[in-house]
């Protein structure tokens, strides 16, 4: 019989073997799955798997999927570890561009270095304040913040569609729900000219790093670990949880907010109804896959990226449908997740009695 | 408003509550047991195109609904291998098993689009259902009291009988369940069993009786609603039948009130009513606990292991 | 980009249809050398066929405005058979992840790209830039370029026919409306609906609920209901699923089906629907493209065109229906009437077009206000 025993200390060389484990199972599975359906199951699992990182050509599209999701995921892993569920991203991410946008709007017609970071603020601002309502309501009588959080995500949704529909509709538009195209001095720059990567790319990477300096090296990460792993004694130790819930939920909404405002300022370059695409939920499949570590998250949203990219190639070249995508995509977080069990656990066979002796 | 609009407001919220109902009652079961499955959406469209494909094959209702619940349990017991037997995080593996639900379906509901089948129809003869006032009562199928008949067994079952006692003490504190010699991993891989019975069952009803038709991502986001009741309900199966109900009726209220001519709210802000409402009344209910811990299993989406 | 990466693609778009690798590399020197020189192309698509992409905002499998448009692509490779390959990428969202998609079909060497729905606008619009030499078609919007054309069908047509049945076959002259979002598209459906019903029956009142999503089957199923509750015995819908129709037939009034013919869902209560049919329309212009004598333009089919067609009538409909509905048809296409004509009031009393005057394209294109009659 095959039994599970766990390790005092998580096993640092399973850790890192663990993913290429998952992903080759991965692999070997859609293979499977894919030659039963029919497809030509190497070329499939070439094409979503391996093509976009062989292709220098799609590593652009890479970093610019990635980088919301990092910012993002980011935020929530730091929440995650004090056990504050912001499941509500979405919704902050939503906001960040509307606050944005409103600041695109404000300044028309106006030129200046000042605009594009006044935007960005904004964003961060805006994200911020859709998550402070779950923070209220959680200190203050002890609403659920994950419930909360997600309604509002479908509240921001119409928010966003009255507004480019109603009051900031392009007048230049046809009458088609979009706002005015950014001008110049809205609009993220490229980090070099003619790339199609932009500056929230390595904006994204950089606070990905503070976050981590910040949850390893500082007393506020020591503080929101204790307070996620042993509320008991974080509250002997002085820290208050009501304090870490207030800090985690903003620094995730801000967060957000500003991937929102990043994408609207950046690939988007307008706010238009379709900006809401499930970046806030991914990020959560990221923060875990990244083990709520800022640098893990980057290394989770790249391996997302990697198949939404790769999904799309599979479709032209293999005729794959996307729904068949989805389930490879599905299968890798399912191997992930399952094989992360190699660094916690040891694996026996034979019965538990004598097995914790030496323990 | 006549009597026959209200009528017909009441039955339209009783039967747009029902696959909800179905759906929060088992993930009620499953959280009861302190494990979190947010993969109801998934297991909702599992259950949706098996139990519309099975119909499509036998011509029979009955072998719809039987194979929508076993696919969903199947598609639950893959949640329950990775977060129960393997330990792992279960937020990550309900979002990824929406995520797995959402292409299976579509993969296996290609040959079904486009077709459809004969409706559920009501469970008692047309002098009652199609009465027209005696319909209120009696003009539902048989899923419509079965839900609710669902929700006071489920009751029962938590509060008065002694595997229930079991469910709810492995939620509670699964380490002392298990000092006393209870099988953790069985109960909650059951509860996890019956979750995905019941989330197949609902998007069955989806599919054979409210739209009876397969389309991809048919549920639109139910699950999602089911999974915010079962904490609005603050897991108790009572209010979960009246927050199924209060559901039904802002997003039936949404649309009569736009049927009727409402053009004072523009459509954005009363299509964000349901949620608002949702919001509100959770923070009514919240406030008049006043203080006290949130009522949900303690080990709700902690793992457990014997060691 | 460099040659290399387009001779990669090109052989991946060709693997799975090879058996053996040197059939492969023969005809990928052709193709190959398609994508990077278009005048080539021409003289090898014999050996090579011509990689046509679509690109789609909802699964194929919606069983509505994507799927018409997958009907056209199928129907579009099977009248050229060999001559082309066509590609197709679905459910891409609107934004930055359109744009990687055009992009990439465009890189993998397609030489048409039919980009199939208003949001893949801008997007569709920066990759003709930066691919000058691959032919751009955008269904439903409005920035045109050399190498970009748009394309639409005029829907309120269809709408127009099916409000004159509605008008004769309602009995409560009331009509229920289960709209998406206020968009132009959706409103002038809604007025050409409403005043071709008001012209048989001028009292004839129009009830829209916005249901504020394109897809939702229980949602949209439910809109149906309040609306008939409401006393409207004829449902039309600009949503997406078959929802609508299936509550009309349950609660045995009338409705029209949406996209395609959805007859099979509702078979007493589905008189008609409007079907779009984008088939001729993908046939031609890629015709026009292998030949070499493609260029951007403006499109805007309908009834003559066959662009948007009416499904075959329900046996329930009067004779009286079957003679107004097969007249104004016949009238649409002959052009001897417009849907949209004065003397038309909006729903406020305002007058908008005076007697004898004729919507322009411009003015549907940007109509926000609803005819007299609408409840909106």
């Amino acid at each position: 019989m095959l039994r599970l025993e766990p390790r005092r200390e998580p096993s640092a060389v399973m850790r890192a073997l663990s993913p290429a484990l998952a992903v080759l199972l991965t692999l070997i599975a859609g293979f499977i799955a894919f030659t039963l359906m029919g497809y030509n199951g190497a070329l499939a699992i070439e094409q979503i798997a391996l093509a976009p990182l062989l292709d220098p050509v799609r590593w652009p599209d890479l970093l610019i999927k990635a980088a919301p999701l990092i910012l993002i995921a980011t935020g929530l892993s730091i929440g995650f570890r004090a056990n504050v569920w912001n499941i509500g991203a979405e919704g902050q991410y939503i906001l960040g561009a509307i606050f944005a946008t409103g600041a695109a709007l404000a300044t028309w017609e106006m030129s200046g270095r000042w605009i594009l970071p006044l935007m960005l603020v904004a964003g961060a601002a805006g994200g911020a304040a859709w998550a402070a309502i779950p923070a209220f309501l959680r200190v203050r009588w002890k609403v659920s913040e994950i419930l909360v959080s997600l309604m509002l995500t479908y509240v921001s949704i119409q928010l966003l569609y009255y507004l480019v529909r109603g009051p900031w509709k392009d007048p230049q538009g046809f009458n088609f729900p979009q706002t005015r195209m950014f001008s110049d001095s809205q609009t993220l720059p490229a980090i070099i000219e003619g790339s199609l990567v932009h500056l929230g790319v390595p904006i994204a990477i950089a606070v990905a790093i503070i976050a981590w300096i910040l949850m390893s090296r500082s007393l506020f990460g020591y503080s929101v670990r204790l307070v996620g792993m042993a509320p008991q004694a974080a509250r002997h130790a002085g820290f208050s949880e009501n304090r870490t819930i207030w800090a985690t939920l903003l620094i995730s909404g801000a967060l957000a907010g500003f991937a929102g405002a990043l994408e609207a300022a950046g690939p988007f370059g307008q706010l238009v109804p379709q900006f809401p695409a499930n970046y806030g939920f991914t990020a959560i499949i990221v923060a875990f896959l990244g083990r709520l570590d800022p640098l893990g998250v980057i290394a989770g949203a790249l391996l997302l990226a990697v198949t939404y990219v790769g999904g799309e190639l599979a479709q032209t070249s293999a005729g794959l449908p996307q729904a068949a995508a989805g389930v490879f995509q599905a299968m890798l977080l399912f191997f992930l997740l399952a094989v992360d069990v190699l660094a916690r656990y040891r694996i026996r066979v034979g019965g538990p009695a004598h097995a914790r002796a030496g323990a | 408003m006549s009597t026959t609009i209200v009528i017909s407001i009441i039955m339209t919220i009783l039967i747009a509550a029902t696959p909800i109902l179905l759906a929060s009652l088992g993930e009620l079961v499953v959280e009861k047991s302190g494990v979190l499955n947010l993969g109801v959406e998934g297991m909702m469209l599992c259950g949706a195109v098996c139990g519309f494909g099975a119909t499509v094959a036998t011509g029979s209702l009955l072998a719809g609904f039987l194979a929508a619940m076993a696919a969903g349990v199947a598609t639950a017991m893959i949640f329950a291998f990775l977060t129960l037997t393997l330990s792992a995080n279960q937020v990550a593996t309900g979002l990824a098993l929406t995520i797995f639900g959402v292409g299976v379906s579509s993969l296996i509901g290609k040959p079904f689009v486009g077709r459809t089948v004969g409706r559920l129809e009501p469970l008692l003869p047309a002098a009652l259902s199609d009465h027209p006032v005696l319909r209120v009562v009696f003009g539902y199928d048989i899923l419509v009291y079965g839900a609710i008949a669902l929700t006071a067994a489920t009751a029962w079952f938590l509060t008065s009988t002694r595997p229930g006692l079991i469910l709810r003490a492995v939620g509670e504190s699964d380490s002392s369940a298990h000092a006393i010699g209870y099988p953790v991993i069985a109960i909650r891989a059951a509860a996890v069993a019956f979750g995905g019975a019941m989330a197949g069952l609902a998007g069955a009803y989806f599919s054979l009786a409210l739209t009876p038709m397969w389309a991809d991502r048919l549920t639109a986001g139910r699950g999602w609603i089911a999974l915010a009741l079962v904490v609005f309900a603050s897991w108790k199966p009572g209010r979960l039948l009246l927050g199924a109900w209060l559901f039904g009726a802002v997003a039936t209220f949404e649309l009569q009130a736009k049927a009727m001519g409402a053009t004072w709210l523009a459509p954005e802000f009363l299509a964000m009513l349901p949620y608002l409402a949702t919001v509100v009344v959770l923070t009514l209910i919240s406030m008049r606990r006043a203080g006290a811990e949130g009522s949900a299993p303690a080990c709700l989406g902690k793992p457990f292991a014997t060691a | 980009m460099s040659r290399k990466t387009v001779r990669n693609r090109v052989t991946d778009l060709k693997g799975n249809k090879m058996t053996r690798m040197i059939d492969r590399r023969t005809i990928l020197a052709g193709a190959a050398a398609g994508a990077a020189l278009p005048l080539a192309a021409r003289d090898a698509h014999a050996q090579a066929p011509m990689n046509v992409g679509f690109v789609y905002v909802g699964p194929i499998g919606d069983h509505g405005y994507t799927y018409t448009h997958d009907q056209g692509r199928l129907a579009l490779q099977k009248a050229l058979g060999d001559k082309i390959k066509t590609n197709f990428v679905e459910n891409v969202a609107e934004g930055p992840d359109s744009e990687r998609v055009i992009r990439q079909l465009a890189q993998a060497g397609n030489k048409l790209i039919f980009a199939t729905s208003f949001g893949f606008m801008q997007p569709t619009a920066k990759v003709a830039k930066q691919f000058p030499n691959t032919y751009f078609e955008h269904a439903t919007g409005y920035m045109r370029d050399k190498n970009l054309a748009t394309y639409n069908a005029r829907f309120y047509e269809g709408r127009a026919v099916i409000g004159t049945i509605a008008g004769l076959m309602s009995k409560s002259g009331k009509a229920g409306y289960v709209a998406s979002f206020p968009i132009p598209e959706v409103v002038m459906g809604i007025n050409a609906f409403t005043l071709a019903a008001r012209k048989i029956n001028p009292n004839f009142e129009t009830k829209v609920i916005w249901a504020s999503t394109w897809y939702d089957p229980a949602k949209e199923a439910d809109a149906a209901k309040a609306l008939i509750d409401q006393g409207c015995d004829m449902i039309t819908q600009h949503t997406d699923s078959a929802a609508p129709l299936q509550a009309a037939e349950q609660r045995g009034v009338f409705a029209f089906g949406q996209a395609s013919d959805m007859k099979n869902f509702a078979p007493k209560a589905h008189l008609t629907a409007i079907v779009d049919d984008w088939s001729q329309y993908y046939i031609d212009r890629t015709k026009l493209a292998l030949d070499g004598k493609w260029v951007t333009g403006d499109v805007w089919g309908g009834l003559k065109e066959g662009m948007v067609k009416l499904a075959p009538y329900n046996d329930a409909m009067t004779p009286q229906a079957r003679a107004a509905a097969d007249k104004i048809q016949a009238d649409i296409i002959s052009g001897a009437v417009h849907p949209i004509t004065g003397p038309v009031k909006d729903n406020k009393g305002a007058e908008r077009l005076k007697a004898g005057e004729k919507a322009t394209d411009e003015a549907l294109n940007k109509m926000d206000w609803y005819v007299e009659g609408v409840q909106a």
